[in-house]
């Protein structure tokens, strides 16, 4: 056996010296794999124009980063993943037929003005893609509020999605279709069953925890339920359609812009479902989700606040 | 009935499977110096007793404790004080270390080795061949154990609880001392039952260890007062509020000590080292320690005297195979880099681990913001918040950092582990509770100049 001399003085550093094989750029390849099933059932429902919607989407998020970023000097992050998680997101909130330009507008006042302005990834207080799509709501009403598609035969004249149908009272669908996605509606939004293939693999790999999309869906669920006088089948009707359950799995669990303790986590759930319901129920707009998320947003430093843990052994002990 | 264990922790690569049947193995004496640094473990630096040019036999006493919390230190070696000059210790600090030129003899002390029957001794006779022995905690912390086995009232001690978790990657130091030499260790533990009239003596151990668990479920099975608990493998298992929690389902923040809470905690070669001293006369001058890594050519577990350099006992078990790009002293999760080889082996040192990758260094290369996903709270066994206290240290904002408890952190690196985003956490809250402890003692000085002045000028007064 050779005995090698030490030659070259070796690392030192501060303890712990092993470190896992998680990463930032792992953690965000998750959620894009979860979002691969929606993605890929949008384009064969909608049709293949969605694919351009969303390379489109996530291309100027992307760009937008590296240019924003290579401008002031800053260190290139692209490979982190995190710019292409929102430009998909964002993607996948678009009506199937909005023009291409309309999204990648979205995603640069996402990514430049609510990610990279107040510091890039972690600094932002604000979930970019809903911040984005809020913004083209309110820039671009008419062509975000257009849900016609010329594949599955439906026109902005005649037809409303679903969720302006069970609203009216005018929904003519099966649950089935609404469960498998096929109605109108946002390319990634539609299919439930794809949605809970997403968040069944976030939660297996351990990405995302329970509690928020868990307290999220339930008090909604029991706002519905109150509201509606207990009708079962509008609750199961609201809980499939419009952007809820998408808003639960992919957005309201945005690590970022949702508080970090499980208490917070747990109060930020009910908020936004309240919020959610009260938007649904009592306000015209269509959009309860992505605005109970932003304002959910505001009050995470106050939800943490309350909700710190009780430390190991700071009272309640036995002895 | 699940197995005993905590809340929160980590499941690192173990490692163990390097070392874990290599039996303690007995290297060749080495010639040469021996050197003995005055700080070694917690407490005050010790004070020399000796001075240069004297001649030492081994087991002799060569320096006294510095203070309450302290500890003696004894010669390994018989020859010649040659030195007492500034030497670097692990911990990457130069202090004054007593250097002895070994005579190749290894003669020892007058009554070194004499047995002893310990039932017959009093409490305070225990205490005292435990403290002139100078042992301290051999896991890794090293508090004076003399210390630990006084508490305020003996009858309150429920518990004297033998840390065989070894919960730290690669090491099997323990593990092998468990396999191999058991009557030591519950000879150790029945001392320190003399001492707690009321005490249950528990042995725990984690499951990853089965023949350990083997050997000492079946040595224990015709005692009454002493069982051995098994554990989840988890890391920190061996926390010392952790493992208190385990065995006990008592829980203890920093402020309290394990006594308070009735426990008494030792590691299972503290445990070996006390009957050594008790029953066999003999002070601390040996120590199991783990040499292992991927660099290593020979993975062992060696049984060498202390004051040995690290380099010395590596050379002497094959070196390494490639050039380390990391050298631990410990374990990997709490123990110490080193930049050279050439420090000694001190009574708390538990392994030399050489490794052909940092994967310090490598998850520094990935290194990105904070992503908040709170990973780093469930990691926590302590239930802190890393994730906001990187913020308060990042923020320099340390009234922050103590509200949201960050001095109960026990560095124990589960956070830093976990972080996806590779921030250096543990790093972190090392500097921030130091910078914490500094303004409390700056606040306590503060405010007993003030009650000083107070009482002078209320003296002034009167008179």
């Amino acid at each position: 056996m050779e005995n090698t001399e030490i030659k070259k003085i070796p690392n030192v550093s501060s303890s712990p010296h092993f470190r896992s094989k998680l990463t930032t750029h792992r953690e965000m390849l998750d959620v894009i794999i979860a979002m691969v099933p929606i993605s890929l059932w949008g384009i064969y429902h909608f049709g293949i124009y969605s694919l351009v919607i969303m390379i489109a989407t996530v291309a100027a998020a992307v760009a937008s980063e590296y240019i924003y970023e290579k401008a002031l000097h800053l260190p290139i992050t692209i490979n982190d993943l995190s710019a292409v998680v929102t430009g998909m997101i964002l993607s996948l909130n678009m009506p199937p037929q909005v023009p291409v330009w309309v999204p990648m507008v979205g995603a640069v006042f996402a990514i430049v003005v609510v990610k990279q302005l107040y510091g890039g990834l972690g600094q932002n207080f604000m979930n970019p893609a809903i911040a984005g799509r809020a913004f083209l709501h309110i820039a671009f009403a008419g062509l975000m509020n257009d849900f016609s598609c010329a594949k599955i035969g439906f026109d902005a004249v005649t037809s409303a999605t679903p969720l302006a149908q069970i609203n009216a009272g005018t929904y003519t669908g099966t649950m089935t279709d609404l469960f498998l996605g096929n109605t109108a509606g946002c390319i990634g939004e539609v299919s439930v069953l794809c949605l809970l293939i997403g968040i069944a693999y976030m939660l297996y790999r351990n990405v995302i925890t329970i509690q928020i999309p868990a307290s999220y869906l339930i008090t909604f669920a029991v706002f519905e339920l109150l509201v509606s006088g207990f009708n079962g089948q509008f609750v199961l009707m609201q809980l499939m359609s419009g952007g809820v359950l998408f808003g639960a799995c992919f957005m309201a669990n945005d690590y970022v812009t949702s508080p970090v303790t499980h208490k917070g986590q747990i109060l930020y759930g009910i908020f936004l479902g309240i919020m959610t319901g009260v938007i649904r129920t009592f306000a015209p707009s269509a959009e309860g989700v992505s605005y109970s998320i932003l304002l959910g947003n505001l009050l995470v430093p106050i939800f943490e606040r309350y909700t710190i843990p009780k430390a190991f052994g700071m009272g309640g002990s036995k002895k | 009935m699940g197995l005993a264990t905590f809340k929160g922790g980590i499941h690192p690569y173990e490692g163990k499977e390097l070392s874990e049947k290599c039996a303690i193995q007995l290297l060749p004496e080495f010639d040469g110096d021996y050197v003995f640094p005055m700080v070694q473990g917690l407490g005050a630096p010790s004070k020399p007793i000796v001075a240069v040019g004297d001649h030492v036999l081994a087991g002799q006493k060569i320096a006294e404790p510095g203070g309450f919390i302290g500890a003696v230190i004894t010669s390994s070696v018989s020859g010649t004080v040659k030195a007492i000059e500034q030497r670097l210790i692990t911990m990457g600090m130069y202090v004054q270390a007593i250097v002895i030129e070994s005579d190749g003899k290894f003669e020892t002390a007058e009554g070194v080795g004499e047995e002893r029957d310990y039932t017959k001794l009093s409490k305070e006779e225990i205490r005292s061949i435990v403290k002139e022995a100078g042992i301290i905690g051999m896991g890794g912390a090293g508090f004076p154990t003399h210390v630990k086995l006084a508490p305020k009232n003996d009858d309150a001690i429920d518990f004297v609880i033998a840390n065989g978790s070894e919960c730290e990657p690669m090491l099997t130091n323990d593990h092998r001392l468990m396999i191999e030499e058991p009557e030591r260790i519950i000879g150790g533990m029945k001392v320190c039952l003399q001492l707690f009239p009321n005490a249950k003596g528990i042995i725990a151990i984690e499951e990853n260890k089965p023949e350990a668990i083997e050997v000492m479920q079946k040595l224990t099975a015709d005692e009454d007062r002493i069982s051995v608990t098994v554990m989840k493998t988890k890391y920190p298992e061996g926390g010392e509020r952790q493992l208190i929690f385990a065995c006990t389902g008592r829980s203890i923040n920093s402020a309290v000590l394990p006594a308070d809470a009735g426990c008494v905690v030792d590691n299972v070669a503290t445990l070996a080292a006390i009957y050594d001293a008790v029953a066999k006369s003999t002070p601390i001058m040996q120590k199991v320690i783990t040499i292992s890594g991927d660099a290593v050519a020979q993975p062992a577990n060696v049984r060498i005297r202390l004051g040995v350099s690290y380099g010395r006992i590596a050379e002497a078990v094959g070196g390494f195979k490639t050039e380390p790009a990391k050298i631990i002293c410990g374990g990997p999760m709490m123990g110490m880099a080193l930049f050279s080889t050439d420090v000694p082996v001190v009574k708390n040192s538990a392994a030399l681990l050489a490794f052909q990758h940092d994967e310090v260094s490598e998850a520094q290369a990935v290194q990105t913001h904070c992503i908040r996903c709170g990973r780093c709270i469930d990691a926590c066994p302590i239930f802190l918040t890393p994730v906001l206290m990187a913020k308060a240290v990042e923020a320099r904002d340390w009234a922050k950092l103590e509200s949201l408890n960050g001095q109960e952190c026990i560095e124990c690196g589960s956070c830093s582990y976990i972080c996806p985003a590779k921030r250096p956490l543990t790093q972190y809250f090392k500097q921030g509770r130091r910078e914490v402890m500094g303004l409390r003692r700056a606040r306590q000085a503060a405010e007993a100049a003030k009650k000083a002045e107070a009482e002078k000028a209320a003296a002034e007064k009167k008179a």
